[in-house]
């Protein structure tokens, strides 16, 4: 078994970043904070880690659009090192504004290999940013993120203004569903599809988070960072005192690829 | 300054195309229709763009800068400027003050030109201004801290040589707790935490700014705030916002609208989403908060921001020595902002838009987070002795401030600006946003600029502190700055005011009771005070920094009111962090004195609710009030600072640090009257929970447990929301009896503790009534309770009193069956009754006192309904 090391990267106006290293360590793995100019530097290096998480936050202010200027950093400074990670097998999640610069990037679903960007994150229906818990239906997806997800729903907390998931075509729709790239859908308790907040932005085949091809790259809207320890549900005081939050086995799922993979 | 500029330019070079210098950004409204010229100035000025930092234009027009860029405007030429007052007889004097906004009365330009006169020559413009911000009401908080003459009606007048010295912060001297590490001298109060860290709080107020330009205004109120246990010790991580706004009420009629004021609805909507994009984007969760109306607001709207911070125990104090530098890190310096500090040290008038319009300053969130993100980086590695925020009088307060012990000089040339074209003095009292100053050992500043610069943070060298207990400023080694430090921060003649408080005499109404309650209740619920703010908190992200415990809306469906917030600021502890507040203008309106003491009560319930203690509560005040010139309102403020010693004493909660507004009247034009806020006093309370696990939440959780009312019930609906809907005010305000309240909220404190009870809700407005409605339909349990079991204090035992009375110090709780005995004998001293039991039903009904009629009967839907309905579509 090899070591799972996270690089959870940092740009201005990243916000996520230290729940996410937490998430990490208590899934076994070695999480270390790297701002992006480290790397474009040349400071640290991306080929030293297995795992690449990009958090939430609202980078550069989501000026222009949420996420673009970190993914149009990623595009045209970073080009080689993160295809050379993609290359070798290596893991990335994005949540949040992390999954907004990934699709901003091309890097999901990245149905023609080229990094072409397909889908989109938009203003939310309610056209304002909202902060509420929803319920995700666990897809069988390719994901290696969601394989050690065993309940069939999880329950975890969205917090965006922009998360619209919107593809640019119909065939593009299908394609990921097609393909097995779903992971997760907005759905209520009991695993059916509504209007809002069911679905809390107006999402496209209600569709919370996605991989690409090879399961290996992964993005959500809702925060698994949020919710991995009992007191974080916003029901606990309800419910019996119980181990861990839903959101946990995210992690673990790739900390446990990452160890035996990678 | 485009904020969106800097983020598209570095997008565009990292597209690798080096030569573009600077990007503009507009928004393109498409009009339509037969208006005239001056009614579409009239439209874009009003409603669509804010003339502080934007401008109409076509798309061919050019911005300021960018003409300058192309040499169409000069930049500045140094020119010192004096300002000859030595010649200036007393109206001159009065009138320099004016003309210049420098808001200095009569008394206070004398001591100036006495200073000068001895020195044989005139101030320069620069002096003068810095006088002006060092003695501001906002930085000096003159009028508490000078003698007050204070007379209640028959009594002898009382002299005050210091108020807050005699109130607040004497009762932190006398209760003298260990726990307390820094109290009324930072910039923020701390107190300890755990093994590893302390823990600051801070409340400020950004009124004026906010009634101007509403979005703007609470944007940088909020992030103002948060610099302050930014610049607190040598920095704290800041953990946790909190917000409260006064506002007029939403749907005031526009024709009764004030000259010169904007719309309480807009002012609200802009608020909230200032206080929302700041908040979000600095990733820092806003958790608690209120929201009040009143007409009285609504020239004046009152915005209330907080933040919480945690500092490591060894960064909690600070120190500067001569020769350390000093750096300025963060935003660049520009115009806006000039004046915030002598401006909201007067009162609004119809001018204000006008004549004050720069006195708003914008907001960059990105650029505090970078500078945050990087100055903890800088502090974990101890390159920096001391720290302290730009705000209010920007670099003038701060390093005024800063070098009030040893002296300093400062480079003014060396101020990274926005654009050219600044004067020095408009440099040095600039309150641009995000900035930060440091005192740096010089064998450590390589190390300390290139943390900044690693994360594209501005960072520089702007003087030194020195031996000579001097301010000395230059401009391109011309000096336009000298002053004595003795004379800047001492030489403020002491002002004497004459206070007066007259008991106010409001006949009780004469409502006769209804035989239903039910349609009061509903009223009450959706009163705008009461009703539901989840409009609001959903647009906050109350769980960024994966801290929270208590989250601001509970319940089975998380859309319930709770009560104070718990958040566990260190990753993987147990240990956490209740914040709560308390604010009633309405009681003000009969006694301050009762007010100030309810809403002590207030903070301290909720956070017994929630499942703390009284053990390690420090509170924070806040008081907005009225112009203190005029004695009645600084009479009702003595009256509130008064109960704010006996009731916090009683109460054994130290005040950690505080806040003055005052001056927040309206003036409706020449010779109208101005309009006065109530005098408002806000209290936020912060406390240390040892394992959060405890914690309880106000929703009702299982069927057949029991509910019960702790605490006496007496006659007291002066300023209720009951007596509100019957649009009255009423005199029997709720009073305070802190050696009966101490002991209740002790022995509730220990049950809770011991995992006994199940649900707790305090009773504030709307009584007893609105409590239980609301842990029913937040739980999705009903409930039949029944009134005579309330224990009561009085002579009428109405029905509308005991479920509407608004009297302190009271909860209900739920108790499970098997705990009935246990909990019984554990609040044996304390007064309680068993109001009835949680069940599986629909239905909320209250049972009379005299058992034979039901005066309530609703549904939970209906309830809930009427909770929610009112700003379901804001």
């Amino acid at each position: 078994m090899g070591k799972a090391r996270a690089i959870i990267l940092r740009a201005a106006g990243t916000n996520c970043d230290a729940e996410s290293a937490f998430a990490f360590e208590k899934a076994g793995a070695k999480a270390e904070l790297v701002h992006i100019n480290q790397l474009v530097k040349g400071e640290k290096e991306l080929k030293n880690y297995n795992m690449l998480a990009i958090p939430g936050g609202f980078t550069y202010g989501d000026d222009i659009a949420s996420g673009k200027i970190l993914a149009n950093e990623l595009k045209y400074k970073m080009e080689y090192d993160l295809k050379r990670f993609i290359r070798d097998g290596k893991l990335i999640i994005g949540i949040c504004n992390g999954f907004q610069v990934l699709v901003k990037a091309g890097l999901l679903p990245n149905l023609d290999a080229e990094f072409n960007m397909e889908v989109t994150l938009t203003l939310n229906d309610s056209a304002r940013f909202e902060d509420r818990w929803v319920y995700l239906k666990n897809s069988n997806s390719k994901c290696v993120w969601t394989k050690g997800v065993s309940k069939e729903i999880i329950y975890l907390p969205v917090a965006h203004g922009e998360g619209k998931f919107v593809t640019k075509n119909e065939t593009i729709l299908k394609l990921i569903d097609s393909e097995g790239l779903v992971a997760f859908r907005y759905a209520d308790q009991n695993g059916h599809f509504g209007g809002y907040p069911v679905n809390p932005n107006g999402s496209m085949d209600n569709i919370a988070g996605i991989c690409d091809q090879t399961g290996r790259i992964f993005g959500l809207m809702p925060h698994p960072e949020r919710c991995i320890e009992a007191t974080q549900h916003p029901r606990w005081t309800r419910m019996p005192k119980n181990g861990e939050g839903d959101g946990l086995a995210i992690f673990k799922s790739g900390v446990e690829y990452a160890k035996k993979e990678l | 300054m485009d904020p969106v500029e800097e983020s598209t330019k570095k997008g565009i070079r990292d597209l690798g195309i080096p030569g573009v210098s600077s990007v503009k950004t507009a928004k393109k409204y498409i009009i339509k229709g037969g208006i005239s010229d001056s009614e579409l100035d009239f439209i874009g000025e009003k409603l669509l763009y804010n003339k502080v930092i934007q401008h109409i234009g076509d798309s061919h027009s050019e911005t300021a800068d960018m003409k300058i860029q192309k040499g169409e405007v000069a930049p500045y030429k140094f020119k010192l400027i004096n300002v000859d007052i030595l010649s200036a007889d007393d109206i001159k004097l009065s009138e320099i003050s004016k003309r210049g906004q420098l808001f200095l009365n009569l008394s206070e330009m004398k001591t100036i030109k006495e200073y000068f006169r001895k020195l044989g020559r005139n101030p320069t413009d620069c002096e003068l201004e810095t006088i002006a911000q060092t003695w501001s009401e906002h930085c000096k908080h003159k009028t508490l801290r000078g003698i007050i003459e204070y007379k209640e009606e028959n009594d002898k007048i009382r002299i005050f040589d210091n108020l807050l010295k005699e109130t607040v912060m004497k009762v932190t001297k006398e209760l003298n707790k260990s726990w307390c590490v820094s109290v009324f001298k930072d910039n923020s109060g701390v107190i300890k935490f755990d093994s590893k860290y302390n823990v600051c709080f801070k409340v400020e107020t950004h009124n004026h700014p906010s009634a101007l330009e509403p979005y703007g205004g609470a944007g940088t109120g909020i992030g103002g705030v948060i610099r302050d246990p930014l610049g607190t010790g040598r920095g704290a991580k800041p953990v946790l916002n909190t917000d409260v706004f006064c506002f007029g009420p939403p749907d005031y009629p526009h024709d009764k609208l004030p000259k010169g004021t904007l719309h309480p609805k807009r002012v609200m909507k802009g608020v909230v989403a200032g206080v929302r994009d700041y908040g979000n984007r600095m990733g820092i969760p806003t958790a608690n908060g209120a929201v009040l109306f009143d007409e009285t607001y609504v020239g004046n709207p009152l915005v209330f921001c907080g933040n919480a911070g945690l500092i490591p125990k060894d960064r909690s104090t600070k120190k500067i020595l001569p020769g350390d530098l000093v750096v300025l890190v963060g935003g660049r310096t520009g115009r806006d902002g000039i004046h915030g500090a002598t401006f909201s040290s007067g009162e609004l008038t119809t001018e204000s838009e006008t004549i004050s319009g720069s006195a708003v300053q914008i907001g960059n969130p990105i650029t505090e987070k970078k500078v945050t993100d990087t100055l903890l980086k800088a502090r974990d590695r101890d390159l920096y002795r001391a720290i302290t925020d730009c705000g209010g009088g920007g670099l003038s307060s701060a390093v005024g401030e800063m070098g009030e012990e040893t002296g300093v000089k400062v480079y003014l040339e060396r101020i990274p600006l926005k654009y050219k074209g600044l004067t020095y003095t408009e440099i040095w009292i600039s309150e641009a946003q995000e900035r930060m100053t440091l005192a740096v050992d010089p064998k450590k500043v390589d190390a300390l600029l290139e943390v900044f610069n690693k994360e594209d943070v501005d960072a520089t060298v702007i003087g030194e502190f020195t031996k000579t207990k001097r301010l000395e400023l230059f401009y391109n080694r011309k000096k336009v700055c000298d002053l004595g430090m003795g004379f800047l921060h001492d030489g403020l003649p002491k002002m004497k005011r004459p206070a007066e408080w007259k008991p106010v005499v409001i006949s009780g109404p004469q409502i006769k009771e209804p035989k239903d309650l039910t349609p009061s209740l509903l009223k009450i619920l959706a009163s705008y005070n009461v009703a539901s703010k989840e409009w609001i908190i959903r647009q906050y992200d109350h769980e960024v920094q994966g801290s929270s415990v208590l989250k601001p809306l509970v319940g089975k469906d998380n859309d319930s009111p709770g009560d104070a917030c718990i958040v566990k600021p260190v990753l993987g502890s147990k240990k956490g962090l209740i914040i709560s507040n308390g604010i009633n203008p309405r009681y003000g309106l009969i006694d301050p004195y009762w007010m100030a003491a309810s809403v002590i009560d207030e903070a301290l319930r909720q956070i017994i609710a929630v499942g703390g203690s009284l053990k390690e509560v420090a509170i924070l005040d806040n008081f907005c009030w009225g112009n203190t010139d005029k004695p009645d309102r600084l009479g009702s403020l003595v009256r509130a600072a008064l109960a704010c010693y006996d009731i916090a004493k009683g109460y054994g909660v130290p005040f950690i640090s505080g806040k003055d507004s005052l001056n927040n009247e309206y003036a409706a034009g020449v010779g109208g009257e101005s309009i006065a806020i109530p005098g408002t006093l806000l209290i936020s309370a912060m406390s240390v929970m040892e394992d959060v696990t405890k914690a309880i939440s106000m929703d009702l959780k299982e069927e057949g447990n029991l509910i019960f009312v702790v605490g006496n019930t007496y006659d007291e609906m002066g300023g209720s929301h009951y007596y509100y809907i019957n649009d009255s005010v009423g005199s029997s305000v709720p009073k305070v009896n802190t050696r009966y309240g101490k002991r209740v909220m002790e022995k509730l404190s220990a049950v809770v503790d011991k995992g006994l009870v199940r649900a707790c809700h305090d009773c504030s407005e709307g009584g007893i009534g609105v409590a239980c409605a609301e842990m029913a339909f937040a739980g999705g349990f009903g409930m039949e309770i029944k009134l005579d079991k309330v224990p009561f204090k009085g002579d009428h035992k109405r029905n509308d009193t005991l479920l509407f009375s608004e009297s302190n110090t009271r909860f209900i709780v739920e108790v499970p069956r098997k705990n009935k005995k246990k909990f019984r004998a554990a609040m044996k001293d304390v007064p309680t009754g068993l109001l009835g039991e949680v069940k599986n039903s629909e239905k909320f009904k209250v049972i009379s006192v005299d058992g034979k009629t039901i005066v309530v009967d609703a549904s939970l839907k209906e309830l809930k309904s009427a909770w929610q309905d009112t700003f379901r579509n804001f």
